[in-house]
């Protein structure tokens, strides 16, 4: 059982990322965004489901289709959007555009453009975790395509020996780039390669909150306590394209039909809360206006926001640490 | 002041800022029972346990991915690898993820990170174990690099790089490992500043800029010049990132003068970096053009004869001196 506190906050961060994400998408057709932009909608349940089992002393780190994660973990989306075109006051000056967005403020180790990338870094926080002994928690967000990384694999295995209290979660959207699972990957179920790491391995319908909800709680539970990791495949699936742009001559529209008409994760979810009697109609309708109206909100935000100042000794006192510049530890 | 080995100057320094930092933690393969194949950690996992001293499985993009991760959560990292070659396999978390970390997330924070490990020929480590990799993380923004020559310089260059808030990429030579005892500062808190290059022998005909194993080659090299009455100062640099040009160009406004040898490829090796940047800087002073030694463009053969043929040869830094001196 879900509380109902948590369920709506499951559910406005849903509405949340898929609101933003929407944006996006006008905003990129529009041109008012440019560069390497992978859209999470379609995959809302999960980082929704799992953030909201998460405090801001947990951590998180997140893959190239990060908007998602960063929002579920905390970050408002007149910074998030901002970081997205490149303004100053994005999370990352601008540095880091869709690819890298990250807010360490909220345990938020960093979306990665590298495949695989963040998934030893996440365990880096679990590390950390272990040695400060106050019971946090890291998650490893990853794709069907990392879980062919070896890095991946070098990992788990280090978070079995270690005990680390990480859960990784492997975000199966069917498809890496343009290439199916069923060509890429040796094993139907992903999480079958967690018994080769001597770890708990569940697979989920990562559409399905409930679900996930159930698995993603004892797993961080038996994190919190120090008895080692858990990988959690959820299976779902991308809407869009790979990327903005991506012509999708891989897949059929019959099949990408299927998956929005008949297991849309938030309408799902929705279906669930107005059969449980909890919430009416008219409260949920709500919080989809507030979603649809804080993304409009950001996007002008952030188009008004203005360019980080481009000069070269300010791009160089960035690589380094600069005392002089409010450092801190 | 004690004697101490290479070896044992970094191991006492590690020894001493582990007790210093209680958060401190090593991941690195080798680094329990054994201390690490040179031995450089040895005893390390009794004294500070087995949760501080990592007896890691060969998994080298974990160790550094893992490691990048704990510090940027504070705790502070070292990563010890057991050839730094071997960082090619985790090339992707050491130059896309380590090195551009702060940048690309904005992050004004600490990330207490030392990766180091040994490197160089010498051994018979052939072709994969015997590389310079230095030259080419210094082509990388973000990553610090460090390379002492001497046991004293060891220590000192260490504690700044474990106390240091960027990630340091620390370079050890094996063949300086066992060398000679020699004095070590033994102050808790003794430090040498990155990008603080050290001239080793004063001279006033030509600068021999050099590193690690190839600073002594250096020295060599201008005791036999030295014979024939010519004056060379030797400049090491200590560090690649951040890199003492001042130093190296105010030298050479006296020499007029300017070789550079180095273990790693003469081919874009630091050592093209040095002459570009002191042609620009100085060119009205140079008598003549500056002259760099570095191995052949060819990986490093396993046979110690065919070693050698690759490498700069001292006899090859004195001729190179030499020719400058006809200009």
């Amino acid at each position: 059982m879900i509380p109902k506190a948590t369920e709506e906050k499951i559910f406005r961060t849903m509405w949340t990322i898929r609101s933003f994400e929407s944006t996006v998408r006008e905003m990129f057709e529009k041109n008012e965004l440019r560069g390497s932009v992978h859209l999470y909608i379609g995959e809302e349940a999960i980082a929704s489901t799992i953030c909201a089992l998460l405090t801001d002393d947990d951590y998180i780190a997140s893959t190239h289709r990060g908007h998602g994660h960063c929002l579920a973990k905390g970050a408002t989306m007149k910074r998030a959007m901002c970081e997205l075109i490149g303004k100053a006051e994005g999370y990352c000056k601008g540095h880091s555009g869709s690819m890298h967005i990250a807010d360490f403020s909220k345990g938020n180790l960093g979306a990665n453009a590298i495949v695989g990338g963040g998934v030893p870094i996440a365990a880096g926080g679990a590390l950390a975790a272990k040695r400060r002994g106050r019971g946090q928690v890291a998650v490893s967000f990853f794709g069907d395509g990392a879980s062919n990384e070896g890095v991946v694999h070098e990992t788990m295995n280090m978070a079995s020996i270690l005990k680390l209290p990480v859960i990784f979660v492997c975000e199966n959207n069917q498809y890496a780039v343009t290439t199916p699972v069923s060509e890429s990957t040796s094993v139907k179920d992903i999480s079958v390669r967690a018994a080769g790491y001597n770890m708990p391995g569940f697979t989920v319908d990562g559409n399905k909150v409930e679900e996930i909800y159930e698995v993603a709680s004892k797993a961080i539970e038996r994190a919190r306590k120090g008895e080692g990791p858990t990988f959690i495949e959820c299976k779902t699936y991308r809407w869009m394209g790979h990327w903005m742009g991506d012509p999708q001559n891989y897949r059929t529209r019959e099949e990408i039909a299927e998956w929005r008409e008949n297991r849309d994760p938030i309408k799902m979810f929705r279906e669930n809360l107005i059969a449980s009697g909890e919430f009416t109609d008219a409260q949920l309708d709500a919080i989809v206006e507030e979603t649809e109206k804080e993304a409009a909100e950001a996007r002008l935000y952030a188009l008004e926001c203005p360019e980080p100042i481009a000069d070269p000794e300010l791009l160089l006192r960035d690589v380094f640490y600069c005392a002089d510049k409010g450092g801190k530890d | 002041m004690a004697e101490k080995t290479y070896a044992m100057a970094l191991r006492e320094t590690i020894a001493s800022e582990m007790r210093r930092e209680p958060d401190m933690i090593i991941i690195g393969e080798d680094v329990g029972s054994q201390g690490g194949i040179y031995g450089v950690t040895k005893g390390f996992s009794a004294e500070f346990g087995a949760d501080r001293v990592i007896n890691a499985p060969i998994s080298e993009s974990a160790h550094i991915g893992i490691g990048l991760g704990a510090a940027c959560c504070g705790i502070p990292m070292m990563i010890e690898l057991q050839y730094w070659d071997f960082a090619l396999v985790a090339a992707d978390q050491l130059i896309n993820q380590v090195a551009k970390t702060r940048f690309v997330f904005g992050i004004e924070s600490k990330i207490p990170l030392v990766i180091r490990s040994q490197e160089g020929t010498g051994r018979g480590n052939g072709a994969t174990h015997s590389q310079s990799v230095e030259t080419m993380l210094m082509h990388f923004p973000g990553l610090k690099v460090v390379c002492p020559s001497s046991a004293n310089d060891a220590a000192g260059l260490l504690r700044t790089a474990m106390r240091d808030p960027d990630p340091v990429c620390f370079f050890e030579h094996k063949l300086l490992y066992h060398n000679n005892k020699e004095d070590v500062n033994e102050d808790p808190d003794f430090m040498i500043p990155f990008g603080q290059a050290r001239i080793l022998r004063e001279g006033t005909d030509c600068t021999v800029v050099a590193t690690m194993l190839y600073v002594h080659r250096a020295l060599e090299a201008a005791d036999i010049l030295a014979q024939e009455g010519i004056s060379v100062e030797v400049v090491d640099p200590r560090t690649l990132v951040p890199f003492d040009y001042d130093t190296v160009v105010e030298s050479v406004k006296k020499t007029g003068r300017l070789v550079i040898a180095h273990e790693a490829h003469k081919t874009a090796g630091w050592g093209a970096e040095v002459a570009a940047q002191v042609t620009e800087r100085a060119f009205d002073y140079l008598a003549a053009p500056p002259l760099r030694l570095g191995a052949l463009a060819c990986p490093i053969p396993f046979n110690p004869f065919l070693e050698k043929t690759v490498l700069p040869s001292v006899q090859q830094i004195v001729e190179a001196v030499r020719e400058q001196m006809k200009r």
